[in-house]
């Protein structure tokens, strides 16, 4: 199984040398995700020639690959024996390495259905910022021994440590796809998809693009005819690349690069009011995109109000509180787990908040 | 007789005085809150591993998170420990008291807050019985998913505290995959909200962490969980196996086939036999193994796969398959399976309950190692498994009138354990480190990570005054047991020097 080149040592030891000097470092996997976050600092660690599958026992629902590994290059391993990762994570401009997926913990229009980045993380090994290389957790679905510093360290944008190796839990893919066009308003589109669900039907995708609402229905051949005549609407032609264009940002509302785009995560069922600039909802109304050039205040506003969190994704001023500010309590709690992974404060320093 | 204490010297090295903390604790809790004296104290010297016991100084049973907040305060001041408990229920020893600290219950904060239908959310007090949860929710048509075989007992702060698992989190996860947002009190008294009824909350992922952290980072006062719609239609089926590698099989072949079922588990020959007599269940008492298996979904689609899975499970070497034809049959299957363990009760004075996770792969293996170091040691052993997830659960009979017998048992369950690591494993999938797998660490861990885990548990306390002595080792309790064991050829700690 093992494919790929292990590169260990040499990331080890470039993590150790700059904490010996308290240099920087900026870890890069394929660099799709460089826009994302607050400005990089520091020297840049390449892990990209870190990568290969080191385990993939379908039987077993698990998958181990080096951070470095491409996506496309684990998903095409999946398909062939008829699996798939569930978080459905974006390939930004066609890249993406599974370290860096499971750094940026963001995923696809199949997450509120299948779960996150971190419910599928079952273990990891990392450098931290003494150089050491630890392992957590381990290729079972049920582990827990010590602290979950596995999950703890998904979404943490590598400021806790360089992310060698994952092991994810994956799933088989549906037994077959099926996907709608519906005329539908946007706010209409939790309450609409909660009924559904509650019938059963197998929802796996849930969007609005501004004009309309796309719906995927993935299960069983039977249980997405019965789910498809509950739901009605007219079928959507090329679905695939519909999906894949609405994970990786390539719909059209998604080019019009020169206004800040932000992400605004929703609890279930709110509508924030007011919000300035255009939007286009995912996640059955609970993830949005939204292009403004209001300021920070006019966007959180609304948002907060409504129990959510906004983050300026990409564009604007990638040094200003990118991430929403967390309570005092919080950021201190913050504070000491990165001082206890990183006391020199070298590994992606301030790219998540600043340090 | 008087049990030695599971507690080290670094473990006990606080001093406070007790009738100073009485004068101190009353102050803040009034009348009932706090228990001083033996007889009350006795009701709390366990938990669910009643092998360990140990009294408190005090028992400390707030009704208000500002009572928390100042027990906290008090405790951090005096520099008092704190072992936080829920229902007691826990097998690893984690709500076992600690000799020079106090026991506080969350026993009174046992609300619902709210039940939010149409969001699908339940806001619910730490000490809220799991299957309380779900029968709140149930005329809704919706219910909690992760439901550990102790649901009537067990509260939910425990079940965050310890990820607790249960039959149905092969589908549809374990606690960390089904609670939005806890309320919790650090150690210095302050009140954080830890994520958010968002899908997800900015910053580093606290809410996992504090997932399965046994009371090491911080007392939780509320929780926020996600609710499910109940499916449509279930199925529950029993497969009889005349060999349990051929039930392995089947579990494999089912999930390659792209079928996850609402649950999937295992019973070997003693644990059926052990079930039928105590609940009459119908279980087939001449298989060395039974699958039990839940599908759920809409009628259509649970047709579907109630006829692949059983195809499957013929090609496998199913020797006889029951469909339960009704609600009552359904719940009679699953009978004998959530009352495994006090069915093993039954036939046995005592039984100790392993908790390690393997690779599906390796069950075979697992399962006839650990008949061989049965008869080595002289005791039985009767194994339930999850198997969906590979989480195995050897029961060990033992009777602890017997001199020496425990500890034979204790032996016997540190090889198993051992030998679930060997195998790529964990030594606890559900159960938790606490006390009594604190050894195990040691074998699972080096050095390395365990001074990482430290290093987190000094983030949120740094005195250690949450629960001290359980869930990490220090390294000198690994360099006195690793002087005693040497894994895959090789010491764990090596750097350390061995006495
Ligand atoms: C018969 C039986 C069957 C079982 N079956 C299962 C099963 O199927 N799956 C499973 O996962 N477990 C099972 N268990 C184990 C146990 O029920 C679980 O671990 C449960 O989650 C413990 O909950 P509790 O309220 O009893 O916690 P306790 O035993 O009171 O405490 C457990 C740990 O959590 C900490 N804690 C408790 N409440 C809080 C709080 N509010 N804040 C911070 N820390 C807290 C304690 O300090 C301790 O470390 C079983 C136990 C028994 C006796």
């Amino acid at each position: 199984m093992e494919t790929g080149e292990d590169r260990t040592e040499y990331i080890a030891e470039a993590v150790r040398d700059a904490a010996a000097a308290s240099r920087a470092l900026s870890i890069a996997g394929s660099g799709s995700k460089a826009f994302y976050g607050r400005t990089p600092t520091g020297t840049t660690l390449d892990v990209s020639s870190h990568r290969g599958i080191v385990n993939y026992a379908p039987t077993e629902l698990i998958l181990t690959a080096r951070a470095g590994t491409p996506l496309a290059e684990i998903e095409a391993a999946l398909a062939g024996q008829g699996q798939m990762l569930p978080f459905e994570p974006p390939h930004f401009g066609g890249g993406g390495t599974l370290g860096g997926a499971v750094a940026a913990g963001l995923a696809g229009p199949r997450r509120p259905f299948t779960g996150a980045v971190r419910d599928m993380v079952l273990g990891l090994r990392l450098v931290n910022g003494n150089g050491e290389v630890l392992h957590f957790g381990g290729e079972v679905m049920k582990n827990v021994a010590g602290y979950d510093l596995s999950r703890l360290n998904t979404g943490a944008l590598g400021t806790l440590g360089v992310i060698l190796e994952v092991t994810v839990k994956v799933l088989p893919r549906p037994e077959t796809e099926a996907s709608v066009r519906l005329e539908l308003p946007a706010e209409a589109l939790h309450g609409a998809v909660e009924g559904w669900l509650r019938q059963g039907v197998p929802v796996s995708a849930a969007v609005h693009d501004g004009e309309a609402a796309l719906l995927r229905l993935s299960g069983t051949h039977s249980g997405v005819e019965q789910g498809l005549a509950r739901v009605g609407g007219e079928a959507l032609a090329d679905a695939a690349t519909v999906w894949a264009d609405w994970r990786d940002h390539r719909h059209p509302f998604f080019a019009r690069t020169d206004t800040p785009l932000w992400r605004i995560a929703l609890p279930p069922g709110q509508q924030p009011e007011g919000l300035p600039g255009e939007a286009v909802t995912d996640w059955a109304g609970q993830q949005l995109w939204l292009r403004t050039d209001a300021d920070t205040a006019a966007v959180r506003g609304p948002v907060t109000a409504r129990g959510g969190h906004a983050a300026l994704f990409a564009g604007g001023d990638r040094d200003s509180d990118v991430f929403q500010p967390l309570s005092p309590v919080l950021m201190r709690a913050h504070r000491r787990v990165k001082q206890a992974f990183d006391p020199g404060a070298i590994l992606n320093p301030g790219r998540l908040y600043p340090e | 007789m008087a049990a030695p204490s599971r507690y080290r010297d670094e473990d006990t090295r606080f001093s406070v005085d007790r009738d100073d903390l009485i004068t101190r604790l009353s102050a803040i809790l009034p009348g009932e809150g706090l228990i001083v004296h033996e007889a009350g104290l006795r009701a709390y010297e366990c938990d669910g591993l009643s092998a360990y016991r140990q009294l408190p100084l005090v028992v400390a049973v707030p009704e208000t998170v500002e009572q928390v907040q100042a027990v906290l305060r008090l405790a951090s001041e005096w520099d008092v420990p704190v072992v936080a408990r829920g229902s007691g229920t826990s097998l690893s020893g984690g709500a076992l008291p600690h000799p020079q600290g106090i026991l506080l219950s969350l026993g009174k904060f046992n609300r619902i807050l709210s039940v939010d239908a149409q969001r699908r959310i339940a806001r619910v007090q730490p000490g809220v019985r799991n299957l309380a949860i779900s029968e709140a929710a149930a005329p809704h048509g919706l219910y909690y998913a992760p439901d550990p075989s102790s649901q009537i007992a067990c509260s939910i702060g425990g079940n965050v505290s310890e990820n607790a698992g249960g039959v149905h989190c092969l589908k549809y996860g374990l606690t960390v995959h089904n609670v939005l947002e806890v309320t919790a009190v650090t150690i210095d008294g302050e009140l954080v909200t830890i994520g958010s009824e968002a899908p997800d909350t900015p910053g580093y992922d606290l809410l996992a962490l504090m997932h399965g952290s046994e009371g090491m980072l911080a007392v939780i006062v509320e929780i926020a969980v996600k609710l499910l719609p109940e499916p449509p239609t279930k199925s529950v089926l029993m497969a009889s196996f005349d060999d349990v590698e051929h039930g392995g099989h089947a579990v494999a072949a089912i999930i390659a086939a792209g079928v996850i079922p609402g649950g999937l588990e295992m019973m070997d020959g003693p644990a059926i036999q052990a079930a039928e007599d105590f609940v009459h269940a119908g279980y087939d008492t001449g298989a060395a193994a039974i699958l039990i298996c839940e599908l759920d979904g809409t009628d259509a689609e649970v047709a579907d796969q109630l006829e692949s899975v059983q195809a499957l499970m013929r090609e496998h070497g199913a020797t006889r398959i029951q469909v339960a034809a009704d609600d009552a049959e359904k719940a009679r299957f699953w009978a004998g399976r959530k009352a495994a363990f006090p069915a093993v009760g039954r036939i046995s004075p005592d039984y100790y309950c392993m908790d390690g996770t393997i690779p599906r792969h390796q069950l075979a293996h697992v399962l006839r190692r650990i008949r061989e170091l049965s008869s080595e040691y002289g005791l039985g052993v009767v194994n339930v498994f999850h198997a969906g997830d590979g989480n195995l659960h050897p029961l060990i009979l033992f009777d602890g009138n017997r001199p020496g017998e425990l500890e034979t048992a204790e032996r016997l369950g540190g090889e198993i354990l051992t030998l679930c690591v060997e195998v790529g494993g964990t030594v606890t999938g559900e159960h938790g480190v606490g006390m009594e797998k604190i050894n195990e660490m040691c074998v699972q861990f080096r050095t390395a990570e365990l001074n990482q885990f430290h290093a987190v548990k000094h983030a949120f306390d740094p005195r250690g005054l949450l629960n001290p002595g359980k869930a990490v080792p220090t390294l000198a309790r690994c360099a006195e047991f690793g002087a005693m064991h040497v894994h895959n050829g090789e010491l764990p700690h090596p750097e350390l020097e061995r006495f």
